[in-house]
């Protein structure tokens, strides 16, 4: 492989790993808060990206309020969806949550279906974003820059939210001890509509970014990636919003990577990234920027 | 029977138990009391193997020789003889009042899970002796009317008694109590206090108990320790106990 | 006198409810064998086959407590051995013309019912396998990481071209299964099932659901527990997808996704955890209806109107009904009915 190949791929790598990141932080956001896996949240990745296709292909919006409005019209799909399959079952057994969960993400995937058709849509690539540019000799879609630039700005916007402001104060203490901040008097449904809200604002984001890059939207198109951001998640050490970040960027260049230097492992790729959570969950269970916790008897 | 030897447990900044030395001999009745929080569900806990202490040891010995059980699994230490109740009462709510008994038989049984499937002959006749051992042990402890009621239907005391029940079905050479009295009232502690003499002499058991209520405490045990944040303030038979002042400052709890 | 009290009653492992469900089954089995058209036979036969992966999906979660999302890949593991085993050398020729199978492949056909054992039994060696050290995690880690699983099983399965065809998938598998197979199987599930539950090993599983740290305080073994109850539960849904390989007669390795635990769950949810009797009987509501409802995705010919069919239609009903049915239940969800 030359030098140049192989800044290629890095790019797509970092590419893929800012998209994994993204939808990986609603995970992990909501399992701090909740302990619960949102199995739907890759459907709501998927949904963000239909619902930009409507917008700019039926409207004449212009594409960055098409993306903004499609975004934000997602987040309010993942407040409902809190609302609707979560809220009831929150002093509920564990299990009956997951089983909740399952049945939300079946139920968008085949919504999708019968709303949107089976057949792929070509999504619709803002011209300004699609050229290809030359960096010393190495040939790179524009697109695959501005991924991760719009990411960590997003990012950045989060992290200000998280650190700077009361209701990420509330975030973090609700996710570190829930019994005892609610005791505090935050108002956890509300904090746990915006924890929701935005991570599928970003999930949509992410979704947007993954039509562009990958133009073939699909109904089924967020189950995979769903599945793998939530072992990026895990990876990085669930509940923890930088192991997220973390773990998307190691799953997206571990992916391209391993395609890059074994291309006869192609079509394992999918593997990938569950063989590497099995090793995390063997080797170190709570993610490599987790923390241990024990149970009180 | 056990010995506690520098027993330390951190959670990280917060320090439970702090070098804390036990030793209590077979035939004993033990009690261990201090304020809330001072550390005593941990004791028990890090006997039973639920947790591993952080430095220190925990050394068992039933009689044959000494097994050092320091972060051993609970469910090899249950095995050696070493059985517990629990402070927040965890039964087997769904599973019925037998069979939460029953089920303290299994550790010990011979026959393998195929022969328990298509009930030959030899898991017959152990699953019997089983049932037999736990409606005896049920009406022991006066619960044999409602041997096939689920356990949540119960009222708390009779729940405590139940629990009691299925930790002897392990057959332990040690019973730790984790307060067997809560909630009761005096005429059931008194019958309670009988009741732990009699199945000590009935099972051969060594006794050690967590309790709040001082008159169980100090009517059968001969030795108690006094835990205060973690460590151990005082320690000796209930009369130098009750006149010891740091126990009296710390806490010597009124019901 | 006292000691009558404390006697040991003599008591029939199989309740009455169970016997009468049986009897009930018998009779609706050989009717339906004598007498039913080809479609009727085509639900009952995989009624049975999803009698059995309830069955089985109750075991590992509803009776031990452990949220396992991996009964797609024993499946797959099951079905695949199953029909590598039963295909006709001549016809495992034309399957595998992209890459001949594997040498010492090519010769084999075995006879249905060892195919079948051996579906089974490899389907339960993965599951002591992955059991062993993924039973050691958490109820959502588990359900990842078993998830984890089926899908590694798929991916790989969609890769060995010279063992499995790969994503060609393999046809003309011997249709040996029959109402008849499948539902001996299914009555021996249940039978199973009842037996094992009501026996020491059985109740040590459902203390394990109901409180792991008492479980392990009164001396329980939680590992070796699990991993049995695991075990048992792959090997079940290994024979099923055997018999669900012999009963469609092709089967390719995007069959075994997530979609069909779906099903099992809902099977599962539906019958009441922990019910042997209501899932025997959910198992059967939802394949039929499942059958039945099929005409929602295709389109309906009502001879003066032709109303389009929508594809994912019948899903969403379905998943709604999951979803109901968990949200309205929510707690006595995981008591026995």
């Amino acid at each position: 492989m030359t030098l140049v190949e192989f800044m290629q791929h890095l790019a797509n790598g970092v590419s893929l790993g800012s998209l994994y990141a993204l939808i990986a932080i609603g995970y992990t956001m909501v399992y701090g808060i909740l302990r619960l896996i949102n199995f739907a949240h890759g459907d709501i990745f998927m949904l963000g990206a239909y619902l930009t296709y409507y917008a700019i292909v039926f409207t004449s919006m212009p594409w960055y309020v098409a993306f903004a409005l499609a975004a934000a019209i997602t987040g309010l799909v993942g407040f409902l969806l809190e609302k609707i399959a979560y809220k009831p079952l929150r002093d509920a057994q564990r299990i009956t949550v997951l089983i909740s969960a399952i049945g939300a993400s079946f139920f968008l995937q085949n919504f999708a279906t019968v709303v949107f058709g089976g057949r792929p849509k070509a999504f619709p690539i803002p011209s300004i974003m699609n050229k290809i540019i030359n960096i010393g000799g190495v040939s790179i879609n524009l697109i695959t820059f501005i991924i991760p630039v719009i990411g960590l700005g997003l990012l950045a916007g989060l992290t200000y939210i998280i650190y700077k402001t009361k209701t990420g104060m509330a975030m973090r203490a609700l996710s570190k001890d829930y019994d005892t901040a609610r005791l505090m008097g935050i108002n956890v449904d509300r904090i746990i509509s915006i924890t929701f809200f935005i991570g599928s604002f970003l999930a949509a984001v992410g979704g947007i970014m993954w039509g562009i890059k990958y133009p073939q939207l699909m109904p089924l198109m967020g189950s995979m990636p769903g599945i793998k951001c939530f072992i990026a998640a895990v990876i990085g050490g669930i509940g923890n919003i930088s192991g997220a970040v973390l773990g998307g960027f190691i799953l997206g260049l571990g992916e391209i990577l391993l395609v890059a230097f074994l291309p006869g492992l192609t079509g394992y790729r999918d593997a990938f990234a569950f063989i590497l959570l099995i090793i995390i969950l063997l080797v170190k269970p709570t993610g490599l920027l987790g923390e241990k916790v024990t149970e009180k008897v | 029977m056990l010995k506690i030897e520098n027993m330390t447990m951190r959670f990280g900044g917060v320090v439970a138990a702090n070098k804390f030395n036990a030793h209590i001999k077979k035939g004993q009745i033990v009690g261990l009391i201090g304020p809330n929080g001072a550390g005593k569900t941990t004791i028990f806990n890090v006997v039973t193997g639920v947790y591993k202490p952080t430095e220190g040891k925990v050394i068992f010995n039933p009689g044959d020789k000494e097994h050092d059980i320091t972060g051993m699994a609970p469910d090899e230490i249950a095995k050696l003889g070493v059985c517990r109740t629990f402070q927040n009462i965890r039964l087997f709510k769904d599973m019925t009042v037998l069979d939460n008994v029953f089920i303290g038989n299994h550790l010990r049984i011979k026959s393998n899970v195929f022969s328990s499937i298509i009930r030959v002959p030899s898991y017959r006749k152990e699953e019997r002796e089983m049932l037999e051992k736990s409606l005896y042990l049920l009406d022991r402890v006066g619960l044999l009317e409602e041997k096939d009621e689920k356990a949540h239907s119960l009222p708390y005391g009779k729940q405590r008694r139940l629990e009691i029940a299925r930790a002897l079905a392990t057959e332990p050479k040690l019973l730790l109590l984790d307060e067997p009295a809560a909630g009761m009232n005096p005429q059931e502690s008194k019958e309670l206090m009988d009741f732990i003499l009699n199945i000590k002499d009935e099972f051969d058991l060594t006794v050690f108990l967590i309790e709040h209520h001082m008159d169980v405490v100090m009517g059968i045990c001969e030795d108690i320790l006094v835990l205060d944040h973690g460590e151990l303030i005082a320690q000796g038979d209930p009369e130098t106990i009750q006149k010891d002042q740091r126990v009296i400052e710390a806490y010597l709890g009124v019901d | 006198m006292a000691e009558d009290r404390l006697k040991v009653e003599k008591e029939r492992i199989l309740d009455r409810n169970t016997l009468i469900l049986l009897g009930v089954l018998l009779v609706a089995v050989v009717v339906v064998d004598f007498f039913a058209n080809d479609h009727v036979r085509t639900i009952a036969n995989l009624c049975g086959i999803y009698v059995t992966l309830g069955l089985s999906m109750q075991l590992i979660n509803g009776f031990t407590g452990l949220f396992s999302l991996g009964h797609a890949g024993f499946m797959a593991i099951g079905a695949y051995t199953v029909a590598i085993l039963t295909i006709s050398p001549a016809n495992k020729e034309m399957n595998y013309f992209l890459e001949p199978i594997v040498p010492f492949l090519a010769d084999v056909e075995w006879s249905f019912l060892p195919a079948l054992i051996m579906g089974g039994i490899l389907a339960a060696i993965f599951g002591f396998l992955i059991g062993a050290p993924v039973l050691r995690l958490t109820d959502d880690y588990l359900a990842i990481a078993t998830l984890g699983f089926a899908e590694i099983i798929r991916v790989v399965f969609t890769n060995t071209q010279s063992l499995t065809n790969g994503a060609l998938g393999l046809k003309a598998i011997p249709k040996f299964s029959t109402i008849l197979w499948s539902w001996i199987v299914a009555f021996l599930s249940i039978v199973f099932m009842v037996y094992l539950i009501r026996g020491s090993y059985g109740k040590a599983f459902i203390a394990i659901k109901e409180d792991e740290i008492a479980a392990r305080s009164m001396g329980i073994n939680l590992f070796k527990h699990k991993v049995m109850s695991f075990t048992f539960s792959s090997f079940m849904a290994g024979i099923a997808g055997g018999l669900m390989a012999t009963h469609l007669g092709t089967i390719d390795p995007n069959m075994f996704r997530i979609a069909l635990t779906f099903n099992i769950i809902l099977i599962m949810v539906l019958g009441g955890i922990g019910n042997i009797n209501g899932t025997v009987i959910s198992a059967i509501i939802v394949t039929a209806f499942m059958e039945i409802l099929r005409f929602l995705d295709s389109s309906i010919d009502l001879g003066f109107i032709k109303l389009p069919g929508i594809p994912g239609m019948r899903m969403v009903i379905f998943s709604i009904i999951l979803m109901l049915v968990v949200i309205v239940r929510k707690d006595r969800l995981l008591k026995e009915n």
